[in-house]
């Protein structure tokens, strides 16, 4: 396999917070267009693993490489693989005093210059894409957070990226609102983006993914297809796991 | 609502009605402070006659008697006590607008340093708001007034920078500018160039609109702003002198001197709401979510444009209210210049003017009044900002 | 398809540790910090020697006046005139008075804490201002102690005690009144509030000082002491006002539903269950207005009450003690500055106290 098919390799990556082992020699590589779920109980380090990823968060050893960047400390080169990679929050991170045209149209104006009639023209174009394209001059206060996280979705989607990470996306939202969220991110993944979400919804991993990871203790324990991680769980602490939130 | 039968509805006793009830209160609320009013007032009149006290506003226009140590205007003893109000009127609004503006500054870079990444900055700027937080203004003043300005040398030996600067127990000497008619040139030249800065900002804006391409707008204004009024000085054969202080005998003749009341109170007020400025700053910038900033790295955005267009505006919607309310605090304490006896409002109004005239109740009411014009003119001017300011929310 | 053994946890690389690693993050991380950690330093440098010398090693701690050679702060200045700074003019027979009312209140406060008696509590806070009141001013079998006598730390306490006690249900009243439905009683109360939080402390310590005396019969002797309080009192009251009513706009309305429902009259719906929540959430913001009166209580020298920053210029008027001003300043300023302070820090700890409590 080249490398240059990969679109994020991740080598040997530890993290301390202080004399806290958060990761623990991770080692994970995504093709282009493969979906990964990454499950655990919380405190496993799987939302820290993804946020290595756009270096919200850094690392002392290993390296991470994006397509053909790789991660370093340097600002600029920082910027550079952010404008490829698309984060959406659990807790949506909209700007609350900007309205939802603006929220969407300020990264493309400012990062890639992109002249304003042609973001705008972008920007409801993936609004109308989530569905949502009546309420764009609304502010983020005003939606719910179903509406919200669709917007932030598209916000996203305006500056073109290669791989969207999501940060449990769904865990903030009111039960009835998760599956309108999960079909827009279904429908992202037919569109053939490489995409690696952080979730607890079983459902929408077994229907979308290519590949299921299982994490704990900063660690990954176990990595399957679908079909296999669920029904054929082979260590002990991921049987334990799905025991646990099977349950409810 | 169907309205109920007259029969069936139960008869209240007229007491036991809550509206009927509001009523009584409030009637009797009235009719308390109004004896109470009536009261004092009898006594008031009675006081007053038998002291010999002229009432009404008469005295403004009688001669006051005394000097003034600084005054904007032209003052001298045979003006009126109504003159002498607008001296002190100056007086206050020049030293709170000289606090105003230095506490701003200080407030703003102990409020930024107290976020600092540089945990020395952080700490010296902590232990610069708990320092002066805690010792009450009067006593800095009368510190500043009393051990440090006071232990400044003599004239005849003042501390001085480029000999044209003199610092000494009778004050900051400073050269006095002397401006030509020719000068007039120059302010037009500024206030052109304000509206140069403002149309070029519209300008870059729609440029930035329609081809996504960036201008450096701060320093082309800062140069605007400075350059052309520099220009026009120039060109017009510089219409202006510098009357430069000389020692002459004990003194200094010439120059501009700022009395060292006035050095005293700017440094204490602007020391002291500085503490309270730089909190504001601080928690107004720490109540921007995180997930905020984070967000807007992600897509790409860089540290200026993140912070001029993500979390400034935020952070500015939490620290104005308060900032205003610091000023309006700093104009309130200027009036504790009645204790080193700088010529403000307090001092020679309520202060001089009423020792020699002693109609006690006509000035002191004179003076509140100009302070609650403006508090309350400030804030009508806070509600307005605030509501303009709304994050639309449900 | 893989899974993986369980990893141990390795400590941290050592170059990402420990105190040298620290001092690059937080000291040197870029040229600018390194700038601004050496300009620091420069400046404790150039500040903090001088001032230690000055109030530590050179300073004089003993002896007499003739005998100092030392170019530091004369601290035996503070020695001589240390009564006059704590207790004003106070007889200094008399002395126990005073100083047995400060026992007691300890006392009462150890007491306050640990007994959870609602009935001993209110004891203790009615009956503290009238022991305080018997033993320092006078009466029941004592001497009479006059109030022109009362001065320095003594007064500054006085002053500022009755203040918080006095301002705090006038306060209440004012906060409650704003809430009204009654439009004329909540009129008076948002007049009331709003012209005293307008205008300069000062004004009125003026007002109450000069033109109170005028509203009453003459003949009728207004102590210059009492108009000071009642001045101070009349301001904290606006401003405990506005906190607590901070405090009543916090409560869901569902509270006062429930307490209506539960057919409650206004003034036990208030009592029993309004206020206690209102305060409660108010007091981090009460401890910080007292603090501001605390700090208030030096304007009274303007009026010619002699509090503690008043003793300064009066010690140094003493011919056989001229020019130690500085140390006077000093002293006070250490006095307030160390009050303020813990009062600041008990209003932090009390705030983070109820915030982990809810």
């Amino acid at each position: 396999m080249s490398e240059q098919e990969y679109m994020i390799q991740m080598k040997d990556v530890n993290k301390w917070y202080g004399d806290f082992h958060v990761l623990k020699d991770i080692n994970l590589n995504v093709k282009k267009g493969e979906r990964i779920v990454i499950c655990g109980p919380s405190g496993s380090g799987k939302s820290t693993t993804i946020r290595c990823m756009n270096r919200l968060e850094a690392f002392q050893e290993g390296n991470i490489t994006i397509g053909k960047l790789e991660l370093t400390e340097d600002v600029k080169r920082i910027q550079e693989v952010r404008r490829h990679v698309g984060m959406v929050f659990q807790h949506f991170n909209l700007f609350p005093h900007l309205s939802i045209l603006e929220n969407l149209i300020l990264s493309p104006t400012w990062v890639r210059g992109t002249p304003r009639k042609e973001a705008i023209k972008t920007a409801m174009h993936f609004l109308d894409r989530v569905k949502i394209a009546d309420q764009a001059d609304k502010y983020p206060n005003q939606l719910s957070g179903g509406q919200q996280q669709r917007v932030a979705i598209a916000r996203c989607l305006c500056m073109n990226p290669e791989i969207m990470l999501f940060d449990e996306p769904t865990s903030a939202l009111d039960p009835e609102m998760i599956g309108e969220v999960l079909d827009v991110m279904s429908e992202l993944a037919d569109d053939g983006i490489t995409m690696v979400c952080v979730t607890h919804e079983m459902g929408f991993a077994k229907k979308v993914a290519d590949r299921v990871i299982f994490m704990d203790a900063g660690q990954i324990v176990e990595e399957n297809t679908p079909h296999e991680f669920f029904d054929n769980p082979q260590s002990d602490r991921l049987k334990m796991f799905l025991e646990q939130i099977l349950d409810h | 609502m169907k309205k109920q039968n007259k029969s069936s509805a139960p008869s209240v006793a007229f007491y036991n009605n809550p509206e009927n009830r509001a009523i009584i209160y409030q009637i009797l609320a009235l009719v308390t402070i109004g004896l109470f009013t009536y009261f004092i007032l009898d006594n008031m009149f009675d006081n007053i006659e038998k002291r010999g006290i002229t009432t009404g506003f008469g005295f403004l226009s009688s001669e006051a008697g005394f000097g003034i140590l600084q005054s904007l205007i032209d003052y001298d003893e045979s003006d009126t006590h109504g003159k002498v109000f607008i001296v002190g009127l100056l007086n206050t609004i020049l030293v709170s607008v000289i606090g105003i503006v230095m506490a701003s500054i200080i407030g703003l870079l102990v409020g930024i340093g107290r976020l600092s990444s540089n945990w020395m900055v952080s700490k010296l700027c902590m232990v610069y708001v708990e320092t002066f937080r805690n010792i009450p203004i009067l006593l800095q003043i009368l510190f500043w007034y009393n051990v440090v300005l006071a232990s400044l040398p003599s004239p005849k030996q003042s501390i001085s920078f480029f000999d044209s600067v003199f610092f000494n127990n009778r004050g900051l000497i400073i050269p006095k500018p002397l401006l030509e008619s020719g000068f007039i040139g120059v302010i037009i030249a500024f206030i052109l160039a304000i509206v140069a800065v403002i149309y070029l900002s519209n300008w870059a804006k729609k440029r930035h609109d329609e081809t996504g391409e960036e201008f450096p707008l701060f320093w082309v204004s800062i140069g605007v702003l400075v350059g052309s009024p520099l220009i026009i000085f120039f060109l017009s054969g510089m219409p202006a002198t510098l009357e430069i202080a000389a020692l002459k005998g004990f003194n200094f003749k010439g120059g501009l001197t700022i009395i060292p009341e006035l050095l005293a109170l700017a440094f204490a007020l602007s020391i002291y709401t500085a503490t309270y400025i730089a909190e504001a700053v601080r928690a107004g910038i720490e109540a921007v979510p995180k997930g905020q900033k984070e967000a807007a790295f992600a897509l790409g955005l860089k540290e200026s444009i993140v912070l001029k267009k993500v979390v400034l505006p935020q952070a500015l919607r939490v620290i104005i209210p308060p900032v205003i309310n610091q000023y309006l605090n700093l104009a309130k304490n200027s009036s504790l210049a009645t204790a080193i006896g700088y010529p403000e409002l307090v001092t020679i109004f309520s202060g001089t003017s009423l020792n020699q005239v002693g109609q006690a109740i006509e000035i002191i009411l004179m003076t509140m009044a100009v302070y609650l014009t403006m508090s309350i003119t400030i804030s009508m001017l806070m509600n307005y900002i605030n509501a303009r300011m709304q994050i639309k929310g449900r | 398809m893989a899974t993986f053994e369980r990893l141990e946890t390795r400590q941290a690389p050592a170059n990402t540790k420990g105190p040298i690693h620290w001092a690059k993050e937080n000291l040197f991380s870029s040229v600018l910090s390194s700038i601004l950690t050496l300009f620091s330093l420069y400046l404790m440098y150039i500040t903090l020697p001088p001032l230690l010398d000055w109030m530590i090693f050179d300073a004089t701690w003993s002896g007499t006046k003739e005998e100092i050679v030392n170019e530091g702060a004369r601290w035996i200045f503070i020695a001589e005139k240390f009564n006059l700074f704590v207790y004003g003019f106070y007889p200094e027979e008399l002395y126990w008075r005073p100083n047995l009312a400060l026992v007691i209140f300890v006392v009462y406060v150890i007491g306050f804490r640990r007994i959870d008696n609602t009935k001993v509590r209110a004891f203790i806070i009615l009956s503290f201002p009238v022991i305080t009141y018997l033993l320092v001013a006078g009466g029941f079998g004592l001497e009479h102690v006059p109030t022109d006598k009362w001065g320095g730390l003594l007064l500054t306490i006085i002053v500022a005690s009755v203040g918080i006690i006095a301002s705090f249900p006038i306060g209440i009243i004012f906060a409650l009144g704003r809430q009204s439905h009654m439009p004329i009683i909540r009129t008076i109360s948002v007049i009331y509030i709003e012209f005293i939080r307008g205008v300069p402390l000062i004004t009125l310590l003026f007002m109450s000082s000069v033109i109170l005396p005028l509203f009453f019969p003459e003949g009728m002797e207004f102590d210059k002491l009492l108009r000071a309080l009642i001045g101070i009192t009349l301001f904290q009251a606006a401003y405990i006002a506005e906190v607590v009513r901070g405090g009543l706009q916090a409560i869901p309305t569902g509270q006062y539903e429930a307490a209506d429902s539960l057919g409650l009259t206004y003034w036990k719906k208030m009592g029993l269950v309004i206020l206690p929540q209102a305060l409660k959430i108010s007091i981090p913001n009460i401890v910080g207005s007292f603090i501001s009166l605390f700090k208030d209580t030096t304007l009274i020298l303007i009026i010619g009450l002699f509090d503690i920053l008043a003793m300064v210029t009066l010690t140094n008027s003493d011919t056989s003690w001229l020019g130690f001003e500085t140390e006077g300043y000093v002293f006070v300023t250490m006095i307030y500055w160390v009050i303020c302070f813990s009062m600041s820090k008990y209003a932090k700890a009390i705030a983070t106290k109820y915030n982990t409590e809810r």
